[in-house]
């Protein structure tokens, strides 16, 4: 399985030495030639990444659809294409080629500039992933913080969508929407901590390694009770984070229409819709990668594994999104404040005295 | 030049370009909201000189606390406001030409002692991650600033509630 | 390394321009029919009143201030958990007496309301 394995690495490699070859022929200086070699591959990588994201994400949505209707004992999308598949990419054509209505005494520039906001976090997120074995785009050393501080970066982007359509519902959505990712960050950074702790490091692939081995026994989910705990905590409060149906207050319906989204139309919307999916995508990636031991697993190649643990996340997410009500908004914030706060606190505790009382009695 | 050095001039520029043009727009926007975004590109582009100064922690801090929380809570102060949320407010008051004035006079104050400090050079680069090192002076170096930024934190929090609370 | 953050750059570029296409692509390609009706905001089909533009709750802003507080706090962790295993016990209890001060002020918030929404 060796060949499946390393097959995007030595994809990567090939490229790179082939473009070497090809350079190697107009005579460039060293140092020159080995930057535009590193540059194109970065662009090459990045470009890859994007696709993928964007791959990822039709299905996701095809499958979000597809999964509504089964629960609740409908059809879903099957007009377009062999089961629906092709639904996406009519939305997509469909999106793009709508009216974009800009309302009365709407910030323009405002208006404009949140949904590219909005979907910044997400792609900057994928870009320190390992997808597989040695498929990690850039390996920081802060990784674990830089995924924190870079989806910190979405409430702007909805506080200026619902500003900027001069819409009460918007405001509203906006505002509620910023309060609840904000109040849902702070479990949310809590409960990564006693991973940092267990492994001693915050850079990604390093967490990646620390689980391999012992047939995912050693996934962080396993180690009871602190990493379930802290397992569990980063579930809900990244549901919390993204907005999806236990915690969508932001986007009631029934209360207050779409929330920060109410005025958008078009690409602008489709702007926000896929920025939903993508972060839906990425904390499931994310808790993958933290918690369920990455690409880590036997005979499957390394990147088959990080997907399917990320999709059995998405279907857990999409499962609990369509069979559980609504919360109110107070409860939505007590259960952040009053519940995920202190359980997150008390697991720092747990793993910071269980740690050396196990190193001690040598386990 | 090495080519990285050279990334890190371009970068260093490009940082400082962000900074200044987020600056600009936080001072000349007619409206509350666009000034906060001015003021949000240019914490962006600070933590940008920290990447490039190879802080990574302190740049990641600077995003996750500024762009991510401050940023929030200008927001959200400006929706506390009364008449701000109007669109045209002139952008200048009649203080504008002290203000200039003593910006001026720190700007030259700043550059003055920029200029003239006998800067060291670092000879050797601090080799690997530096997160270790940082979390080791913080725990023995300066612990006792570290356990009074906890009482510092604890008496904004007291603040804050009461502020709330009036 | 800065050079590290040279395709987080690229990343930022490319995507920019990914979103600055497609709204450009979509002002192309899509109508451009506006009416009263509808560029005015959408209140549920009610002729809307009075500005959307109005001050806010103080909760929120509370919220904000709360999340900056904790924010702060939870970074002192990190450095931390990264050198847990060679600090030992001397820094869990560095950590534990500013964990118990962070403690006291959530209390505090707690039982003064600060956590209450409405």
């Amino acid at each position: 399985m060796d060949f499946f394995d390393n097959i995007f690495t030595n994809i990567y490699a090939w490229l790179a030495f082939w473009l070497h070859e090809l350079l190697m022929g107009w005579n460039l200086p060293k140092d020159v030639e080995s930057a535009l070699v590193s540059a194109i591959m970065i662009i090459l990588v990045i470009i890859v990444i994007i696709l993928w994201m964007v791959l990822m994400v039709l299905i996701l949505i095809w499958l979000e659809r597809k999964n509504a209707a089964r629960i609740q004992d409908r059809v879903g999308p099957n007009r377009v294409g062999p089961w629906g598949l092709l639904q996406p990419v009519a939305d997509t054509i469909k999106m793009l080629i709508k009216e974009d209505i800009l309302p009365e005494n709407a910030d323009r520039f405002v208006h404009t500039i949140a949904p590219m906001i909005v979907m910044m976090p997400p792609v900057l997120m994928f870009a320190v992933i390992p997808w597989g074995k040695g498929m990690v785009p850039v390996d920081l050393n802060i990784g674990v913080l830089w995924i924190i501080a870079v989806a910190s970066i979405g409430t702007i982007g909805v506080f200026l969508g619902g500003y900027g359509s001069n819409n009460k519902y918007s405001l509203l959505g906006g505002m509620r929407a910023v309060a609840q990712m904000v109040s849902y960050e702070i479990p949310q950074v809590l409960t990564i901590v006693p991973i940092v702790l267990m492994v001693g490091s915050m850079s990604l692939v390093k967490i990646n390694e620390a689980q391999s081995g012992w047939f995912g026994m050693q996934w962080f989910v396993f180690a009871f009770p602190v990493g379930t705990i802290a397992f569990v905590v980063y579930y809900l409060s990244a549901l919390a984070e993204v907005g999806r149906t236990p915690f969508d207050i932001p986007e009631g319906e029934s209360e207050i229409v779409a929330g920060y989204m109410t005025e958008y139309s078009g690409m602008k919307w489709a702007l926000f819709y896929l920025a939903e999916y993508f972060n839906f995508f990425i904390v499931c990636v994310i808790g993958a990668t933290l918690f369920l031991g990455g690409w880590n697993g036997p005979i499957l190649p390394g990147y088959v594994w990080l997907v399917a643990k990320t999709y059995a996340l998405v279907l857990l997410g999409m499962w609990i999104r369509m069979t559980w009500p609504r919360f109110r908004v107070d409860q939505l914030m007590n259960f952040a404040w009053k519940v995920l706060v202190p359980i997150a606190l008390v697991n720092i505790v747990l793993a910071g005295v269980a740690l050396p009382i196990f190193k001690m009695i040598g386990f | 030049m090495s080519t990285p050095l050279v990334l890190t001039y371009v970068g260093f520029f490009v940082m400082a370009a962000i900074t200044l043009g987020g600056a600009l727009m936080a001072v000349s926007a007619r409206n509350l909201i666009r000034a906060a975004l001015g003021l949000i590109i240019a914490l962006i582009g600070i933590a940008g000189i920290y990447f490039v100064l190879e802080a990574e922690f302190v740049a990641v801090v600077q995003i996750l606390v500024y762009v991510g929380a401050i940023s929030i809570l200008i927001l959200f102060a400006v929706m506390l406001t009364r008449g701000l949320m109007k669109r045209d407010l002139p952008a200048q008051n009649a203080q504008w030409i002290a203000a200039a004035f003593i910006s001026l006079a720190m700007f030259a104050a700043l550059l003055y002692v920029a200029l003239s400090t006998n800067w060291r050079a670092v000879e050797t680069q601090v080799a690997g991650d530096l997160i270790p090192k940082l979390g080791t002076e913080l725990m023995t170096t300066y612990l006792l600033p570290f356990e009074a930024v906890s009482l510092l934190l604890l008496a904004a929090l007291v603040g804050a509630i009461v502020i709330a609370r009036e | 390394m800065p050079v590290d953050y040279l395709p987080i750059l690229v990343m930022i570029a490319i995507v920019t321009a990914f979103a600055v296409i497609a709204l450009t692509l979509s002002a192309m390609t899509g109508p451009r029919r506006p009416n009263p009706t509808k560029l005015s905001p959408y209140e549920s089909g009610m002729p809307p009143f009075g500005s959307a533009r109005r001050r806010f709750s103080i909760k929120y802003y509370l919220t904000a201030v709360l999340f900056i507080l904790f924010d702060i706090e939870i970074i002192f962790f990190y450095p931390w958990a990264v050198l847990f295993r060679d600090l030992g016990w001397f820094g869990l209890s560095a950590m534990g007496t500013f964990m118990l001060v962070l403690l006291i002020g959530y209390v505090y918030v707690w039982r003064k309301g600060g956590f209450e929404w409405d």
